[in-house]
């Protein structure tokens, strides 16, 4: 099962990064959302696929009767989504706001901050 | 099928009560983050936030220093989350690294705090500068004081989310150019930090940093542990604004308040650094080794192209965002030196250059208010308006060129020292030639805006008289980095037992698991 959640995880990996390459910062928020989940598959596949049963203790006993499914790997992803989730919000509405303050999405015209034809240092004193 | 024999819970669990020495390794980030909690609920009184926040930052440094005292006396301290032992549960783990850096952290956010009074607006205040400031210090002091990799991936994501916030404060179209740009690289940075991160829980099925170090040289045969650092000097690499991935920085550093610009550029490069030298230079020496030759090049890359984009600039702060890129440059080079000389040639670098790129950047905040221009084309007759700003500037522009007797001396002739031991003139040669070429710009800068004569002489007579909350932390940056270069007998006996303990973890793996540990 590993195997074919590796190829899941190629296949969103080169779709996020065709995406993150165009100019169009829509286009590239979704690359961001996509790259976001191909990493929480990439750690998910990490901690071992198993059909096994919840990590839970029986009553009365100390430690797990059997082999059972890992639990960490999904601790890691929940904090992941929070984080990766709040992330593209606030790209969102930065892209938005952008778009309106700049009037374009495309990421090439941006030039504000890093004008096209500056000015060269002065060369004498 | 039950197997249920009674499992011995001392070997997971911490049963004895937490001592005050260890509450002290997570105070600084729990102190920060409920700050800034509390901060947020003053959103009313600007003035009351500014006044808390700070006293808060007052008393981080206090915590800071203790913290150091601490780790100085008694070597590394941990504490463990919830009673639950590594690998099991979070662990914070300080070193001496770790002090050294959260110490140097605290007292330039300390200073930016009080110039933050005369730079910051009402209107900035309303909108969050004071919770936004405390939040990102908390990030930055919990990347330096953990010791676990995922939660170190969890502080890169505070401190980022804050600086987001910190850049738009004020939404000038500048503003929103510069953050879209370094927005989406560095989401895209710690992206890639996360991809390794996953990596790494898949080949050592621990997080934690103790766990690795002790685990590598076992896995070291079947694992590819190569692919893992390189992937992580990548992450890394991006976050410091390393050569081939240091666009976002001076596209982006230029454009927001002075005092956030100030902050940036002391304290979230190095964040990037201090991470690769604990990834690298602890984790994994071995492959550290191995990657010594491409980090070189990237550093003396780095350096080189630094310094050519400041020498090509007008504006005073983006001369100053690529100065940041050269300092990160000579930092890498240590990385790649490595070694005591190495290592610790690049912490002294970074400490350095976390006080004296803050500084500079305050000045020029002082010049723009001054001249009220931020081109060097048109910028003119600072020294004749205020000859005591002039000076302080003047000797952190000697202080980050490398001159003595400033603090940036010292790191470059142990730079230099160390590659010349190893052989890697070309290295050697390419660290001294920045330091030329930095006095070169640094130079220019100083000769265009302050020495030369005021295109139209306004009335001499009324020199403005600058706010003492904008100088003040200019001069205490400076007089510390004169302090540092003058007297730097007891920081470099720190740094080279904090490089020494990077070289030779026992001492921390000792701190993480007491007795041995579970295997």
């Amino acid at each position: 099962m590993e195997a074919w959640f590796s190829l899941l995880v190629t296949v969103f990996f080169t779709v996020a990064i065709y995406l993150l390459l165009s100019k169009s910062i829509i286009r590239i928020l979704l690359g961001v959302a996509i790259l976001g989940n191909a990493v929480n598959l990439l750690i998910f596949t990490g901690g071992r696929l198993t059909r096994d049963v919840p990590p839970v203790i029986a009553q009365g006993a100390d430690v797990l009767a059997g082999p059972a499914a890992n639990a960490l790997p999904q601790a890691l992803i929940l904090t992941a989504i929070v984080i990766s989730f709040s992330f593209f919000a606030f790209l969102l509405v930065l892209a938005w706001r952008a778009y309106e303050d700049l009037a374009t999405d495309n990421t090439d015209e941006m030039r504000v901050a890093e004008p096209v034809n500056e000015p060269a240092p002065p060369l004498g004193y | 099928m039950a197997t249920s024999a009674p499992a011995d819970l001392s070997v997971a669990l911490v049963l004895a009560p937490t001592s005050a020495a260890e509450w002290l390794v997570v105070l600084p980030v729990a102190w920060c983050l409920s700050v800034g909690a509390f901060l947020v609920m003053l959103r009313r009184w600007a003035g009351l936030q500014a006044a808390i926040a700070l006293a808060s930052l007052a008393v981080l440094v206090l915590i800071d220093v203790a913290l150091l005292d601490h780790v100085a006396r008694n070597g590394p301290a941990t504490m463990v989350m919830g009673r639950w032992l590594p690998p099991f549960g979070i662990a914070f783990t300080v070193d001496l690294t770790g002090a050294l850096f959260a110490l140097v952290a605290a007292v330039a956010a300390l200073a930016a705090g009080v110039f933050s009074l005369a730079d910051i607006n009402d209107s900035g205040r309303r909108y969050g500068f004071y919770p936004l400031l405390m939040l990102l210090v908390a990030g930055v002091s919990g990347a330096f004081l953990t010791g676990d990799v995922f939660n170190l991936y969890v502080w890169f994501e505070v401190l980022l989310i804050s600086s987001f916030g910190l850049l738009v404060l004020g939404s000038e179209r500048e503003q929103i150019d510069g953050t879209v740009k370094y927005g989406f690289l560095n989401l895209v940075a710690t992206t890639l930090f996360l991809v390794a991160t996953g990596f790494l829980y898949a080949v050592f099925g621990t997080l934690n940093m103790a766990d690795i170090a002790r685990k590598a040289d076992e896995l070291r045969v079947s694992a590819p542990l190569m692919t893992l650092v390189g992937l992580y000097v990548l992450a890394f690499g991006m976050k410091a604004a390393a050569f081939p991935l240091n666009f976002w920085l001076p596209a982006s550093y230029h454009t927001p308040r002075v005092v956030v610009s100030a902050l940036f550029a002391g304290l979230l490069t190095k964040v990037g650094i201090y991470a690769l030298i604990r990834v690298t230079v602890m984790l994994f020496p071995v492959e550290r080794e191995e990657l010594s030759f491409v980090l070189a090049v990237v550093g003396a890359l780095t350096m080189m192209v630094g310094v050519l984009g400041a020498l090509a600039q007008t504006d005073f702060r983006r001369i100053l965002g690529y100065l940041v890129v050269s300092g990160i440059g000579s930092m890498l080079a240590g990385i790649a030196i490595g070694g005591p000389g190495g290592i610790g040639g690049a912490i002294f670098y970074a400490l350095h250059s976390m006080l004296v790129m803050t500084g500079l950047y305050f000045a020029s905040g002082i010049a723009m208010r001054l001249g009220a221009d931020v081109s060097i084309a048109t910028l003119s007759g600072l020294y004749r308006k205020h000859a005591g700003f002039a000076a302080l500037t003047l000797m952190l522009c000697f202080a980050v060129s490398g001159l003595p007797p400033f603090s940036g001396f010292w790191p470059k002739v142990m730079l230099v020292k160390a590659a010349l031991d190893i052989g890697a003139w070309w290295l050697a040669a390419a660290l001294l030639l920045v330091g030329f070429f930095t006095m070169i710009a640094t130079g220019r800068l100083f000769l265009l805006a302050y020495w030369r004569e005021s295109a139209s002489p306004d009335a001499a007579g009324s020199a403005p008289r600058l706010p003492t909350t904008a100088l003040g932390p200019l001069a205490a940056l400076t007089l510390l980095a004169l302090a540092l270069g003058l007297y730097p007998e007891p920081l470099l006996a720190t740094i080279q037992s904090a490089a020494a303990g990077l070289a030779e973890p026992s001492a921390y793996l000792n701190s993480v698991f007491p007795a041995g540990g579970p295997q």
